[in-house]
């Protein structure tokens, strides 16, 4: 056991899902060729002025309430001067005394415990560019299409003393932000960062160590790894009778390490001041409550809604609620066809399952919500087997497709066609005479055995209660 | 009669008359520009291939019976607004060979009227100066007399309009660039409210004092201006919501009954004599036409000139920042980020530019902050508010419009502390965001212009401009002997 115990609060970078860029009508999507996607304003030409994305203002106001934050009735921007070459304007504009949202809270269950997470604010910003080495030619390329995509920057208080309570409030803030519709946050792509400051202490002592800052955390996985070698690093300091220096570090996930970036003492001075050139906003009662109203159904009221409304049971609600492309596709197909629980288990036991195996993608489905509920609907009422349902859904992931024009093609429905039946078990019952006695004398075991054969050669043609009946006719004559 | 000295609404009836070409009236300018340019330098570039492509087109709206007030009317452009595919400098050489690729809102809205382009006049460096020597390409020399300064930092555009190089210009003022010049020159020139004149593809010099404003012959022509490059523009956050009125419509009002205030501030023992005889001159003019002279007080005067830099070179020093050699302009050497922006700046910058932005960065860094820029910008809200009761008395303020008439060549120059109280008399008009106007009250015994300002209330440009005009048509200007 560890003599001392960590302290960490985080910094969360998260990009704003809104078409254009916070002061520019620039697309702010993500990707494209380099410089595709920028204008004079963005890109910083002289003369050229900033005009607020009012959408970015009203997502932020979204995020705070979200998080339980108190929202500013004012407003104000800030330009931070710095010098770099992914910054065009040499200012990164942000908000320093007045952010958009104060004081909050994120309640984050770990491994059964529930425990809340203060946030300190949540302020808006504007992303810089990307620079491209290129070492082969020795040159540094930059690409300004990030440049100007709103940004909110949440900042927690050191309210975390695990990497376990970091995931599960990455992952709850995650689904928080998707649900509300803010942000995808699509660590890969960087849509959503996160830079982790820690510091251990003694356990037992009152008092914050020196902190640290790690920084270049684009996974979760990452962010696991980086928490417990920097707690690593800075015990062995301490053990060593040494002194943890505070600094920002780098993490290298592909050596495992961290490496300095800079010290304390060569920390930037950002200059701070008022932007003169975007006004401060002040919000009337009646716009933030249009908008906090105009926020869609938040996981947790999900959850509740499946379990009170639905008979899901809360484990599978909160599996289908933990992703939110799943808990769409679901309330698509319930739309569809009104059974809820059948859904449910539908897309828990086949198509999540094939989702964990690889053979599916949410990203990439060929088909939706409602031609899942058909296939779903087919199934309950004996149209399709159990069998046959699994190769129509193997084929509409693969080739796309209605669940009907597939059966159709396979010749997959069930058939009441009593004759096929009748000839097919009697045939089977005629070839196993000693199964049959045996049945007939009392063993019901072999009934399965039927059941099996008779499934096996009727390729779904029957429903399994009428296979069922017919057997159980047959044997008792 | 020589037609460059016509004034717009003169060249209107002119060219609507089919007295004159709209490309025969342009290359009246370009000659005159040929001839007597080189002995001024007021202009950096001349547009004379684009102005003939641009006067043929206002010729066919002539012609169609479309044209509007600035059809076919050829314009100077300061070289900090910018102007498509034309180059715009700054007079830094940091932008030597900058060409923007796009229009800043008032060049929208002069190519909707059709106006041709006569070129881009020079300035101070990035607009920080009053004497048009700190430019890096052409220190432009005064009309009345070419071993003096024409003022700045609109000096090239003063001179222009001045030297009839040009019927009007546009200019900008972030603390009497606009004003002072014009002073100087012996021409009208106003800066508007801020926010009524759209600041988009204007180089930022300080966002929240920077106004364009034009630069002419008298009030009327200002008046004309106004009318076409004020309004909202979706560009700029600061632009203000206001309507727009027809400038021209208090032009030729009596201005009896009209309360002028004289700050006694202004008339301290800091200006020179010749110049607050010339003014008060003019006062008794007003007043002889029934305007009423009001006693008053701007007590905060004093703190203008502190408060002034502070603010400007902060928000200077930020803006300038994007100059760093990386994605245009001029580019120094060097093998990482920081050596390259580090040469850059420190080649592409004149002394006065670093000298600024040295400033400003001192004023905004942590621990000064408080100190410098928050105290300044108090000291703002308490000059707002004294102009708001000078404002319950009356309905303009009459002020000199610089403490001296122009100045020799090289006298300001190792002085900088000097330089800057040179704009007492014009900067707090930008502090509390207010229209002001000069217009030429007098000349000394050498012949130089004095000019004085009349200041007015927020978004009451009208009332100046009439005020103005009303002393213009009693006053007989002298052109300058060139």
């Amino acid at each position: 056991m560890s003599a001392y115990y960590p302290t960490m609060g985080l910094e969360v970078h998260a990009e704003l899902l809104t078409n254009s860029k916070v002061f520019c009508t620039c697309s702010a999507e993500f990707g494209g060729a380099p410089n595709s996607r920028c204008c004079p304003v963005c890109s910083g030409l002289p003369g050229t002025l900033p005009v607020l994305n009012r959408r970015a203002v009203e997502y932020i106001i979204k995020a705070g309430y979200v998080m339980n934050c108190d929202i500013s009735r004012f407003t104000k921007w800030d330009r931070k001067n710095y010098f770099y070459p992914d910054l065009p304007k040499a200012y990164q504009i942000s908000q320093m005394p007045r952010p958009v949202c104060l004081a909050g809270t994120v309640n984050i269950n770990v491994n059964g415990e529930e425990k809340v997470i203060r946030i300190n604010r949540i302020h808006l910003e504007e992303d810089a560019g990307k620079l491209v080495h290129d070492d082969v030619n020795r040159i540094s390329l930059a690409d300004y299409n990030r440049c100007g995509i709103p940004l909110i920057e949440i900042v927690t208080e050191p309210d975390f003393h695990s990497a376990d309570e970091v995931i599960a409030f990455m992952e709850k803030i995650r689904l928080l932000l998707q649900y509300a519709g803010i942000c995808d946050c699509k660590m890969e792509q960087g849509s959503i960062r996160c830079d982790v400051n820690i510091s251990i202490a003694p356990k037992g002592s009152d008092e914050l160590g020196t902190r640290t800052e790690m920084k270049n955390l684009n996974s979760l996985k990452a962010i696991a790894k980086a928490i417990e070698i920097e707690i690593e690093r800075q015990e062995e300091i301490l053990d060593n009778g040494e002194k943890v220096i505070q600094q920002t570090r780098r993490f290298n996930e592909a050596l495992g390490e961290t490496t300095a970036m800079r010290s304390k003492e060569d920390a930037q001075d950002y200059r701070y001041f008022p932007d003169p050139d975007i006004p401060p906003i002040i919000f009337t009662e009646e716009e933030l409550e249009a908008i906090r109203l105009s926020i869609p159904e938040l996981p947790e009221q999900r959850v509740e809604r499946y379990v009170s409304e639905y008979g899901i049971n809360k484990k599978d609600a909160d599996i289908i609620v933990g992703d939110k492309r799943i808990c769409d596709f679901f309330d698509e197909a319930i739309s569809e066809y009104n059974n809820p629980k059948a859904v449910a288990n539908y897309v828990i036991g086949e198509l999540m399952r094939r989702i964990n195996l690889g053979e599916a993608d949410m990203d990439n489905l060929r088909f939706g919500g409602r031609e899942f509920a058909q296939l779903v609907e087919y199934m309950q009422t004996d149209k399709v087997s159990q069998a046959n349902a699994k190769t129509i859904l193997r084929e509409m992931i693969e080739n796309g497709g209605t669940p009907k024009e597939i059966a159709d093609r396979g010749d997959l429905w069930i058939k009441e066609d009593n004759d096929l039946l009748a000839k097919t078990v009697d045939e089977i019952i005629a070839n196993n005479p000693k199964a049959a006695e045996q049945y007939r004398g009392g063993d019901q075991k072999v009934f399965g055995f039927f059941m099996g054969q008779a499934n096996k050669a009727l390729k779904g043609a029957a429903s399994p209660k009428a296979i069922q009946e017919y057997i159980r006719k047959k044997l008792s004559e | 009669m020589d037609i460059t000295r016509a004034k717009i609404r003169e060249l209107r009836k002119a060219l609507d008359g089919k007295e004159i070409g709209a490309e025969e009236l342009c290359g009246e300018y370009f000659k005159k520009i040929k001839v007597t340019d080189p002995k001024l330098l007021s202009y950096i570039t001349v547009t004379e291939d684009k102005a003939k492509e641009m006067a043929a087109a206002a010729q066919k709206l002539i012609d169609e019976g479309k044209s509007s007030a600035l059809t076919g009317i050829p314009l100077a452009i300061k070289d900090n607004i910018c102007v498509e595919g034309v180059r715009t400098t700054c007079s830094s050489k940091m932008l030597e060979n900058f060409v923007p690729p796009y229009n800043a809102t008032v060049i929208e809205k002069l190519n909707a009227e059709g106006y041709v382009l006569l070129g881009k006049t020079s300035m101070d460096e990035f607009a920080m100066g009053g004497s048009n020597q700190t430019s890096a390409f052409a220190k432009t020399k005064n009309p009345y007399d070419t071993e003096r300064v024409p003022g700045g930092s609109s000096g090239g555009s003063a001179a222009a309009v001045s030297a009839s190089l040009a019927p009007a210009a546009l200019g900008s003022d972030t603390g009497g660039s606009i004003r002072q010049p014009s002073a100087f020159c012996g021409v009208t020139g106003i800066k508007p409210t801020y926010g009524r004149v759209s600041r988009y593809g204007l180089v930022a010099f300080a966002s929240s004092l920077d106004q364009i404003g034009p630069i002419c012959s008298d009030a009327r022509d200002c008046a004309v201006m106004l009318n076409a490059i004020c309004g909202q523009d979706a560009h700029d956050a600061t632009s203000a919501r206001v309507g727009v009125p027809d400038f021209t419509a208090k032009l030729g009002q009596p201005v009896k009954g009209m309360k002028i205030a004289m700050p006694k501030e202004f008339f301290s023992d800091d200006i020179d004599n010749d110049v607050k005889a010339a003014v008060e001159n003019a006062a008794k003019s007003l007043e002889a036409q029934g305007a009423e002279l009001v006693e008053c007080s701007i007590p905060g005067l004093k703190y203008a000139i502190p408060a002034y830099y502070l603010i400007a070179c902060a928000e200077a020093a930020s803006n300038l920042s994007r100059f760093d050699g990386i994605k245009y302009g001029f580019r120094g050497e060097g093998r990482t980020f920081e050596e390259l922006i580090r040469d850059s700046r420190s080649k592409g910058f004149g002394e006065e530019v670093k000298r600024r932005i040295l400033l400003g960065n001192y004023a905004l860094s942590s621990g000064y902050f408080d100190a410098y820029y928050k105290k300044a910008l108090a000291l703002k809200q308490e000059i707002i508010k004294e102009y708001s009761e000078v404002f319950e008395l009356a309905d303009v303020i009459l002020t000199p419009t610089a403490p001296t008439p122009a100045y020799k060549i090289g006298a300001q120059d190792n002085d900088p502390v000097k330089m800057y109280m040179a704009d007492i008399c014009t900067v707090t008009v930008n502090i509390a965001t207010l229209p002001g106007i000069s217009t030429t009250c007098g000349y000394t015994a050498e012949g130089l212009p004095i000019g004085m300002s009349i200041i007015g209330k927020r978004f009451d440009e009208q009332t100046i401009l009439q005020c103005a005009d009303a002393f213009e048509q009693g006053f007989e200007p002298v052109a300058p002997k060139l």
